[in-house]
């Protein structure tokens, strides 16, 4: 037999990561994802394309972005920590990478019109900005809480012509974003893309998006290199649906001797229902496009994800992740609402950086495991974005200490 | 036992009423009596619906159904036990997601068939998404009722058409589910397309939610499936749901009448 079902479409298993990943949509969707998946083969093969990525990244986004030593968080932690500077980007986190990235494979597909899912707001304002420059309508679905929770981002979104759709069903956070998105391109997708904020959905998105992503660890891994003169011991990269991680990961994937760290956000305890570990909690499911770990209970109903930080308030993560988790290739950690929190404040005073809720996961983790490296051991820390965003609603906090 | 019910209907010279209702909604008591209601009123086949978390090809009406379902206490497991007590004597079909079908285990459609489903449709499987998984559904006791979409291209139609049993569930325009007030213009050539293409009996559902509107898809297809504008009417009460099946029954069969 020569069909799909029974022999594999050729790139079959380029829509996976071992088990993990796929195609898990409604039918109306197959023919957009095939068509995405051909433009973004093509677009690969462009010098053209990747020349005109390359000059939006280096003289409208920033990059490369610095490679920062922190020599008071390194006295801390017992080891070099270097800092990938991701929070200097142009709209203040890793997620303009993508969508900028995105925003020109739309326009090479003749599509006008971009949809959008945020959580913190920062891949909505990436992707807003991406279409005020490139000249693309842009719609963002956003959970009511998150909007609560971030409105200066919902601002500037609407600042940048973006219209911003608030979501109020389920848990009116990310996931609830992601779907809501996701219906809406189901019936645009003949003249709307859809830019995925992260490493999750289906296939092409999670390879596409790492590659785009993946700017990151090749820069970094350069810099660590020339300031340093050796890889770094450990690599430690905040996971929520895990673009930023994927990021740093992928140049060192191949670097056998370097660990490599995802930190989850374990809200208030993995003991508790009440966190965003899908990695450490969760078991494989179905969610949005992909076969993944999946926060869920036993008849498979997603359970809502919790964490302090909207970025990371999502209960499922990318399949790639799930691949590195189970080959043992990436470990996989967590960090609470408290620990982040603190780490947010220590981390700010230390170095005058004011970490991401988000970033400021990794940082609590390796507060926490100060002493584990050796001194002269170089830690690489992914500071996926700035904390600007974070602070009204850190000073709200009661759990925050000054 | 879909296909002796479609063979059934060929020879009758009448077209299949496909009723979607969600388990557990409006109520889990009241899911009964609506089902038993329906098949009395006209319907020819039951697609019951598992609910679930996260419903990305469903619009504002069913998604509310399903949360209204959950919060009631419905699961994978009390829709199959809700069909079984039901009986309603016509063809019930297991409309689900794919992440309650797998967290249900490897002898959930067995189980389905014993609770008395004759077909399953799994909204997010696409055909060629899991060759494994899809295998395994083929192979087991269930017709498998495939989609195909205005989006979907001629070779992918007869792909699919091999891929799938009992019928075709024609998607007759982009979007999620959700009643609509017209019908789209281009329906009866999406359905001489998929003919072409296919040899099973073609559905076309999505936004059809009027007596009229039925009537107007029967003329073109082999059967109509009505989804959110029944879960609307479901939610207002049983009877009235009951009354739009027997209305949308006797347009239908008066169109087909008097084509």
């Amino acid at each position: 037999m020569s069909d799909r079902v029974a022999a594999p479409a050729p790139g079959e298993a380029e829509r996976r990561f071992g088990p993990y990943g796929g195609q898990y949509v409604p039918e109306t969707l197959i023919p957009a994802l095939e068509q995405l998946e051909r433009a973004y083969a093509s677009a690969v093969a462009d010098r053209g394309f990747q020349a005109t990525l390359d000059q939006l990244l280096g003289e409208y986004a920033g990059r490369p972005s610095k490679l920062t030593d922190a020599p008071n968080l390194s006295k801390v932690i017992g080891a070099r920590v270097v800092l990938k500077r991701e929070d200097l980007n142009h709209t203040g986190a890793h997620k303009i990478n993508n969508a900028l990235a995105q925003a020109l494979l739309a326009k090479r597909m003749g599509k006008r019109r971009i949809i959008a899912e945020t959580g913190a707001g920062q891949h909505g304002v990436a992707t807003a900005t991406a279409c005020a420059r490139l000249g693309l309508e842009c719609v963002v679905y956003m959970g009511e809480e998150d909007m609560r929770r971030q409105a200066l981002n919902v601002f500037r979104m609407r600042l940048m012509g973006g219209t911003v759709i608030p979501v109020t069903s389920g848990t009116r956070t990310l996931k609830d974003a992601t779907s809501e998105a996701i219906r809406d391109w189901v019936g645009s997708c003949d003249s709307s893309h859809y830019i995925i904020g992260s490493v999750v959905g289906p296939a092409p998105y999670p390879r596409m998006v790492r590659d785009f992503q993946a700017i990151i660890g090749r820069e970094a891994r350069a810099q660590v290199l020339e300031r340093t003169g050796v890889l770094p011991q450990s690599v430690v990269a905040c996971v929520g649906g895990g673009s930023n991680a994927i990021g740093i990961f992928h140049a060192f994937v191949g670097d056998r001797e370097v660990e490599l760290i995802g930190v989850e956000a374990a809200g208030k305890g993995l003991h508790t229902a009440e966190h965003s570990a899908s990695l450490a909690a969760g078991r494989p499911g179905v969610l949005h496009g992909a076969l993944s770990y999946l926060l869920q209970d036993a008849a498979g109903q997603v359970h809502p994800a919790h964490s302090i930080s909207a970025g990371l308030d999502y209960p499922g993560v990318g399949p790639e992740h799930a691949y590195l988790h189970d080959s043992g290739r990436a470990t996989y950690v967590s960090c609470t609402d408290s620990d982040a929190l603190d780490a947010f404040a220590k981390m700010s005073r230390l170095e005058g950086i004011i970490p991401a809720l988000e970033t400021a996961h990794a940082v609590g983790w390796m507060l926490a495991n100060a002493g584990r490296w050796a001194p002269e051991h170089v830690v690489l820390l992914c500071v996926s974005g700035r904390g600007d965003k974070d602070v009204a609603q850190v000073a709200q906090s009661h759990t925050f200490r000054s | 036992m879909l296909a002796e019910r479609f063979a059934a209907l060929r020879a009758e010279g009448r077209r299949a009423l496909v009723c979607y209702v969600t388990a557990g909604h409006p109520s889990p008591v009241q899911s009964e009596a609506l089902i038993r209601g329906i098949a009395g009123a006209g319907a020819d086949v039951i697609e019951v619906g598992v609910p679930f978390s996260d419903p990305v090809a469903d619009g504002p009406t069913i998604q509310s159904s399903s949360f209204a379902a959950l919060a009631a206490g419905m699961t994978f497991d009390g829709t199959l036990a809700l069909a079984s007590r039901a009986r309603p004597g016509v063809p019930l079909v297991l409309f689900t997601y794919l992440n309650p079908l797998l967290a249900a285990g490897s002898d959930a459609l067995d189980r389905a068939r014993d609770a008395g489903f004759s077909g399953v449709l799994v909204t997010d499987l696409p055909v060629g998404a899991d060759a494994e998984r899809e295998r395994r559904i083929s192979g087991g006791p269930l017709d498998f009722v495939r989609l195909v979409a205005p989006t979907t291209p001629d070779d992918r139609m007869a792909i699919i058409g091999r891929h799938g049993s009992g019928f075709v569930y024609l998607i007759s325009r982009l979007g999620v589910t959700g009643a609509r007030a017209d019908v789209p213009a281009d329906v009866g050539a999406a359905v001489r397309r998929l003919r072409s293409a296919c040899a099973l009996p073609v559905c076309v559902g999505f936004g059809i939610s009027t007596p009229a509107q039925a009537a107007e898809v029967a003329r073109h297809a082999d059967g109509v499936v009505v989804g959110s504008a029944l879960v609307q009417a479901a939610g207002r009460s049983v009877d009235e749901a009951v009354a739009l099946v027997a209305a949308m029954r006797a347009a239908m069969d008066r169109a087909v009448a008097a084509a």
